[in-house]
C-alpha cells in the first residue's frame, strides 16, 4: 500500500480542521497544517488545500450526516488570522501529473456537492464565513455553501484569479455556480473572472456573488444570529443523537485485491481489470428498532461506504486497471427484504441519511472515468437498489438459462421503487429515464414489472441488459469484449463513456462535470498551462507563462 | 524641466505635476480632500492644530530648495503632489522588459499587480500617524514635539502622493481605492491597515524612535526598491519621497542616540559603571541601556515581518515584470533578470537553522532585508561608538532573524537573540530578558511627562547637538496654543 492514497480517515487523525459542535449548529474551521501535504515538494500556506485536506473535509461532511445530525446549520471559517482559504495548492499542481490534476478535482467537485446538498438531502445548511483572503478554490468552497457571508473590512475580498494568474479555470465548479447558482450576470462575472484581486465589500453583493456583507466589527455576531436564525427556520426534525461511523472492515492483499465486509476486489494486471463483487444480506432486521441499533454495521450503510471507498481507492491508486466489472452474490429475498424495511421508513432521519450516500455513490460510479460493466450471474441479487448499479455501467451481460455445474440460483433482476426516481443522476432524472428517453414505453413496461422475477430474455426485451448470453456464448462474448476494450485508446474511451453516459437535460451539476471539467482538462494539456514556459509551472518563479497566442 | 521643477501653487494643492490642466485628477483630489482633512482634524488633538509649528514645507523638486522652514498651523500644512524631475530616457531597469523604456503610463497586464503595491504602500503612510497620534501629549521637548509634528505631516504627504498615482492612473477602482485608504485605521477591529506592525501601538516616545529607527526603516526600503521601478511615475514619486524620509530615519537613529546619551551621562554623573544595575539606573530618571535594548529587539522583529515570506512569488512576480527593484538596483553589477541566478537564505531544516540556495527571484525579499538589515546596523554602531567612548561596557545588537518571527519560517520556531533554536520552555524562561515586560514598559510610561518649556528637555532624553534648520538651543519649535 506504499504511496497509494487513503480516502479514510476520522476525527482523531484530522491535520488541517477542527470541529465545534453547539446544539444545532457546527463551526468548521480550516486551519490548514503547513507541513500537512500529502506530498513532498510544496507546503500548505495560507489554507491553500491538496487532496489529503479535502479528504477530512469530505469526512467531515459526511459524518456530519450521520454522527451529529442534531446539527442543522453549519458554519465555514477559517482558523486563521486574515485568510480564509487560497484554494487549491498551486505548487501542488504544478508538480502534480495529469492524472492526479484531474482525479484532484473530480474528488473535490464530488465533495463541495456533497456538501451543497446537505441542505435539501439531510436539512444540514451550510454558512461560509468569509474573513480574509478567499481566493480561488476558497471561493469555490464558499461557492458550495448554502449561503455566504463576507465581512468588509476594505480588505477582504472574493476572488477567482485563475486565469490572469495561473492561466487555468476556476475548475471546482466555481465559474458554473457563478453563472448557474448565484445567476451573476455574465458580463459581471467576465469582470470578476479576470479580475485577479476579485471584489470586496458592498459591490460583492451587488454582484451576487454573496448573499450577505457585514461590517467587520459585527461580523461574528452577524454570523452567529444568522446560523440561529437559519437553525430555527429549519424543518429538519430533531435528532438526539447520531451513529458512529465505525472504521471500514478492510484489508488490502499484497496482489491489490481488496477484501471488505460486503465488497470484494479482485484485480487482474495482465487484463487491466477489477471485478468488484458485492455480497448480498446474510440478515436483515425486522423492523427500524433494530436497523437503528445495527448503526453502521447495518447492510446498505456497509456497502455504500465500502463500495465508496473501493471505487476511490481504484480511481486514484491503481490507474491502469481501465475495466471494472461489477457482479453481485448472495440472495435475493433478504436483499428486497433489507430494501423494503428502508423504503417503508424512508422518512426516518438514518434510512434517509443510508439512501442519500447510496444516491451519492451511484454518482460517483456515474462519473468514473473507466469502462464500467456488469455481468449478472446466476447467484447474482440485482435488485432495486442494487439494480441501479446495472443502469449506472456503460454495459450489462446477463447469464441466460442454466450453466452446467453451476448450481447457483437462475440469474434474475428485479425492479422497485428505487429504481424509479429515488437516485436521480446529475441530470436529474432517473437512470432508467435517462435510458430510454427514445422511448417511454419502454420505460411504462419496465414500470408494470415492478417486483416481478426477470429472467435474461425478459430483461434483454425490456431493455434493461445489454446481452443474454447462455453457456454456449458467455465466456468467448465476454472475452472478446474484454479484449477489444483493452486495445482501445483510454482517452478515447474516457471520453466516449462520459458522453454517453448523460443523456438528457444539463443542470448546474452536469454542466460542471461534463462542460467545466471538459474544458479545464484540455487546459491541463495546454502548453499554456502546464508547457514548461506555461503559466502553471512557472507560477512563483516569478516568471510569467510565455502563451501561444493562436485561438484554438 | 524649469517649470516642472517649481512647485505650482495656483490651485489649492501645490505640485510640480501640471496638475491644473489635469481636470480629471484635480476633480477627484478635491473631492478626497476634505474626507482627509477631516481624518486629520479628528486623529490629532485641537490644541496642536491651533499652534503654530515650525515646519518645512516643500516647494520645489530640486535637490537645492525643496524644504522652506516656516511657522505654520498643521491643518494649514500644504499637502502637495511633488515627483522627483524626469529622467531622460529612463530605461526598464530590471526583470523581463529590462533596457526598454520606463513606462509612462500603467501597462495594462500589471495593472493589478502595480495598484496593489502601491495601495499597500499607501496605507502604511497614514497609519504610522494614527499610531503616534497621541504622542505630542507627552513630548519630552518642543524640539521633539516639532520632530514628531514634521513625521506626522510628511507621512501625510506621502499618502498624497500615493493617492495622486491613484488617481492619476488606476481609475475608478483607483479612486475607491483611495476612499478606502481613508477608512482603514491602524488597530480598528473594524476594518485594521494592512500590515501587522501598522496595527500595533506607538505607546511613547522610546517606542516612536524605535519604530522611525526600524518600521520607517523598512518604508525607506521599499520606497528604494518602488523608485527603481519600470513604472516611472511611481519612481519618481518614490525617490522624492526618500528625500524626506530620510529626515524619519534622523528623528528614530537621533532620538535613540539623545536617549542613551541622557542614560550614559546619569551613569556617569552618579559613578555606575554597571549597566544592568537596573534599578539605581532608572531611580536618575533614565531608562537603563537593557531596556533600550529589548525595545530594539521588539521593534527590529516586527519590522522583520514587514519583509514577507521568505520566498515570495509576488516579489518575485514584481521584480520580473519590472515594477519593483532591489535596493540600488541601477547600481548594481549583474544581468538585473536573475533567472538563472541563486541566492542564499537561512531556513529551518530538520529543527536546525540553515543556509539554503533558493532561485534569487523568489527571494527578493530576502535580499531587501539583508539590505535593511545592514542599514540598520549602521545606526546601531554609531550607538556603540557612543557607549564606548563614555567607558560603559555594553554592545547593542540587532537580534538574529530567527528571533520572535510572526511570518514566514521562523514563525514556528523559538530562536534566543542570536540565533539559536530553544524550546518553548527556554524561551517562556527567558523572553522577559528578551522583550520588554509590563514593568518596563510601566516604567518608560512612568517617565512620559511632556516637557513644553522651549530649551528643556525631560531628564531620559539629551538636548539635540544642532537645531533644526540651525536653531539654537531654547528656539520655540512650537508655539504652543493656550486655550
Ligand atoms: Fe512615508
Ligand atoms: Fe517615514
Amino acid at each position: 500500500m506504499n504511496n497509494s492514497v487513503d480516502f479514510q480517515t476520522d476525527p482523531s487523525n484530522y491535520r488541517h480542521w477542527r470541529v465545534d459542535y453547539n446544539g444545532a449548529i457546527a463551526n468548521v474551521y480550516m486551519d490548514v497544517d503547513d507541513n500537512g501535504g500529502l506530498f513532498d515538494g510544496y507546503d500548505l500556506k495560507l489554507n491553500s488545500y491538496d487532496l489529503g485536506v479535502d479528504i477530512e473535509l469530505a469526512d467531515i461532511v459526511e459524518r456530519m450526516r450521520f454522527e451529529h445530525p442534531q446539527i442543522k446549520v453549519v458554519v465555514l471559517q477559517s482558523g486563521k488570522d486574515r485568510v480564509f482559504c487560497a484554494g487549491a495548492n498551486i505548487r501542488m499542481l504544478g508538480g502534480a501529473s495529469h492524472s492526479h490534476k484531474v482525479n484532484f478535482c473530480k474528488f473535490t467537485n464530488e465533495t463541495r456537492n456533497a456538501l451543497e446538498s446537505a441542505e435539501a438531502d439531510s436539512g444540514q445548511k451550510y454558512i461560509a464565513a468569509i474573513k480574509g483572503a478567499c481566493a480561488g478554490g476558497g471561493y469555490e468552497l464558499a461557492l458550495a455553501c448554502n449561503y455566504i457571508m463576507l465581512t468588509d473590512d476594505r480588505n477582504t475580498s472574493v476572488s477567482l484569479p485563475e486565469v490572469p494568474l495561473l492561466a487555468v479555470l476556476p475548475g471546482t465548479g466555481g465559474l458554473t455556480r457563478l453563472t448557474d447558482k448565484r445567476k451573476v450576470r455574465r458580463d459581471l462575472a467576465d469582470v470578476f473572472c479576470s479580475t485577479e484581486e476579485g471584489v470586496k465589500g458592498k459591490r460583492a453583493e451587488q454582484w451576487r456573488l454573496v448573499d450577505e456583507v457585514i461590517t467587520n466589527s459585527r461580523f461574528d455576531q452577524a454570523v452567529l444570529e444568522r446560523a440561529g436564525e437559519f437553525a430555527a427556520a429549519s424543518d429538519k426534525s430533531d435528532v438526539s443523537e447520531g451513529i458512529v461511523l465505525t472504521k471500514l472492515d478492510r484489508t488490502f492483499e499484497n496482489d491489490g485485491n481488496i477484501r471488505y465486509s460486503t465488497v470484494d476486489v479482485e484485480v487482474d494486471r495482465a487484463s487491466r481489470k477489477a471485478t468488484i463483487t458485492i455480497r448480498g444480506p446474510d440478515s436483515t432486521p425486522t423492523n427500524i428498532e433494530s436497523f437503528i441499533d445495527e448503526g453502521a454495521n447495518t447492510y446498505l450503510l456497509r456497502l455504500a461506504r465500502e463500495l465508496d471507498d473501493a471505487i476511490l481507492h481504484l480511481r486514484l491508486n491503481e490507474l491502469e486497471l481501465g475495466l471494472l466489472i461489477f457482479k453481485s452474490q448472495g440472495d435475493h429475498e433478504k436483499l428486497v427484504a433489507h430494501e423494503n424495511l428502508l423504503l417503508q421508513n424512508a422518512d426516518h432521519w438514518l434510512v434517509n441519511e443510508v439512501l442519500q450516500l447510496w444516491k451519492r455513490v451511484l454518482k460517483r460510479i456515474d462519473i468514473t472515468s473507466r469502462s464500467m460493466i456488469a455481468t449478472i450471474e446466476h447467484g447474482s441479487c440485482f435488485s432495486g437498489i442494487l439494480a441501479e448499479i446495472l443502469f449506472a455501467v456503460d454495459r450489462s451481460y446477463m447469464m441466460k438459462d442454466e450453466f452446467e455445474d453451476d448450481d447457483r440460483r437462475i440469474a434474475h433482476i428485479s425492479l422497485t421503487d428505487a429504481n424509479f426516481g429515488m437516485f436521480p443522476m446529475a441530470n436529474g432524472l432517473s437512470r432508467l429515464q435517462t435510458r430510454f428517453l427514445g422511448d417511454q414505453n419502454f420505460l411504462q413496461a419496465a414500470t408494470a414489472l415492478k417486483a416481478e422475477r426477470l429472467e435474461a430474455d425478459d430483461a434483454e426485451k425490456l431493455g434493461l441488459v445489454t446481452m443474454a448470453l447462455d453457456e454456449l456464448d458467455w465466456d468467448d462474448e465476454l472475452r472478446i469484449f474484454m479484449e477489444e476494450r483493452a486495445s482501445f485508446s483510454p482517452d478515447a474511451m474516457t471520453a466516449m463513456e462520459a458522453n454517453l453516459r448523460f443523456a438528457g437535460p444539463e443542470t448546474m451539476e452536469t454542466r460542471i462535470f461534463g462542460r467545466l471539467t471538459a474544458w479545464q482538462n484540455w487546459i491541463f494539456n495546454r502548453p499554456n498551462a502546464v508547457g514548461h514556459k506555461g503559466a502553471l509551472q512557472r507560477y512563483g518563479s516569478g516568471m510569467r507563462g510565455k502563451f501561444d497566442m493562436e485561438r484554438v | 524641466m524649469e517649470d516642472h521643477v517649481k512647485v505650482n501653487y495656483d490651485t489649492r494643492i501645490p505640485n510640480n505635476v501640471g496638475l491644473s490642466s489635469d481636470r480629471k485628477v484635480l476633480r477627484a483630489l478635491e473631492k478626497w480632500h476634505p474626507g482627509f482633512i477631516d481624518w486629520w482634524n479628528q486623529l490629532i488633538p485641537p490644541r496642536y492644530q491651533q499652534s503654530m509649528v515650525y515646519l518645512r514645507t516643500a516647494v520645489s523638486a530640486d535637490s537645492k530648495g525643496w524644504a522652506k522652514f516656516d511657522y505654520v498651523k498643521m491643518p494649514d500644512y500644504r499637502w502637495g503632489v511633488l515627483l522627483a524631475p524626469r529622467q531622460e530616457d529612463r530605461t526598464i531597469p530590471c526583470g523581463e522588459h529590462y533596457g526598454a523604456p520606463a513606462w509612462q503610463e500603467v501597462p495594462g497586464e500589471y495593472r493589478n499587480m502595480l495598484k496593489r503595491l502601491i495601495v499597500i504602500q499607501g496605507d502604511t503612510e497614514p497609519a504610522s500617524v494614527e499610531q503616534q497620534h497621541l504622542l505630542a501629549l507627552s513630548a519630552p521637548s518642543l524640539y521633539d514635539m516639532r520632530n514628531l509634528f514634521q513625521v506626522n505631516v510628511e507621512e501625510s504627504r506621502h499618502l498624497w502622493a500615493m493617492v495622486y498615482l491613484l488617481f492619476k492612473y488606476f481609475g475608478r477602482d483607483g479612486r475607491e481605492e483611495g476612499e478606502d485608504l481613508l477608512r482603514r485605521s491602524s488597530g480598528s477591529e473594524e476594518t485594521p491597515r494592512l500590515l501587522g506592525a501598522f496595527n500595533e501601538k506607538t505607546p511613547d516616545w522610546l517606542s516612536f524612535f524605535m519604530f522611525t529607527f526600524c518600521t520607517d526603516r523598512d518604508g525607506k526600503m521599499q520606497l528604494e526598491s518602488l523608485a527603481q521601478s519600470g513604472f516611472d511615475p511611481l519612481s519618481r514619486t518614490c525617490r522624492f519621497m526618500l528625500t524626506e524620509e530620510a529626515h524619519h530615519m534622523f528623528v528614530g537613529e537621533n532620538g535613540v542616540t539623545r536617549t542613551i546619551q541622557a542614560t550614559l551621562e546619569a551613569m556617569n554623573r552618579v559613578n555606575i559603571d554597571d549597566p544592568y544595575d537596573i534599578d539605581e539606573i532608572r531611580s536618575l530618571g533614565v531608562i537603563d541601556l537593557p531596556t533600550i535594548q529589548k525595545k530594539l529587539n521588539l521593534h527590529f522583529s516586527l519590522s522583520l515581518d514587514l519583509f514577507g515570506q521568505e520566498l515570495s512569488t509576488n516579489a518575485a512576480n514584481a521584480f520580473n515584470a519590472g515594477i519593483k527593484g532591489r535596493y540600488m538596483e541601477s547600481k548594481l553589477e549583474d544581468d538585473h533578470k536573475l533567472v538563472d541566478d541563486t541566492y542564499t537564505v537561512k531556513t529551518v531544516k530538520n529543527g536546525k537553522i540553515v543556509a539554503e540556495e533558493v532561485p534569487a527571484l523568489t527571494a527578493i525579499n530576502m535580499r531587501l532585508r539583508d539590505d535593511y538589515i545592514r542599514d540598520a546596523a549602521r545606526g546601531v554602531k554609531r550607538w556603540n561608538t557612543l557607549i564606548r567612548r563614555n567607558g560603559v561596557q555594553f554592545e547593542i545588537k540587532l537580534p538574529n532573524e530567527a528571533f520572535h518571527r510572526q511570518i514566514g519560517v521562523f514563525k514556528s520556531v523559538h530562536a534566543d537573540v542570536d540565533g539559536d533554536l530553544i524550546g518553548k520552555e527556554e524561551w517562556d524562561r527567558n523572553v522577559s530578558k528578551w522583550l520588554p515586560t509590563s514593568g518596563d514598559n510601566d516604567f518608560i510610561q512612568s517617565l512620559m511627562e511632556p516637557c513644553y518649556e522651549p530649551g528643556r528637555f525631560a531628564s531620559w532624553i539629551a538636548p539635540p547637538r544642532v537645531g533644526i534648520n540651525n536653531m539654537p538651543g531654547e528656539f520655540d519649535y512650537v508655539k504652543l496654543h493656550m486655550a
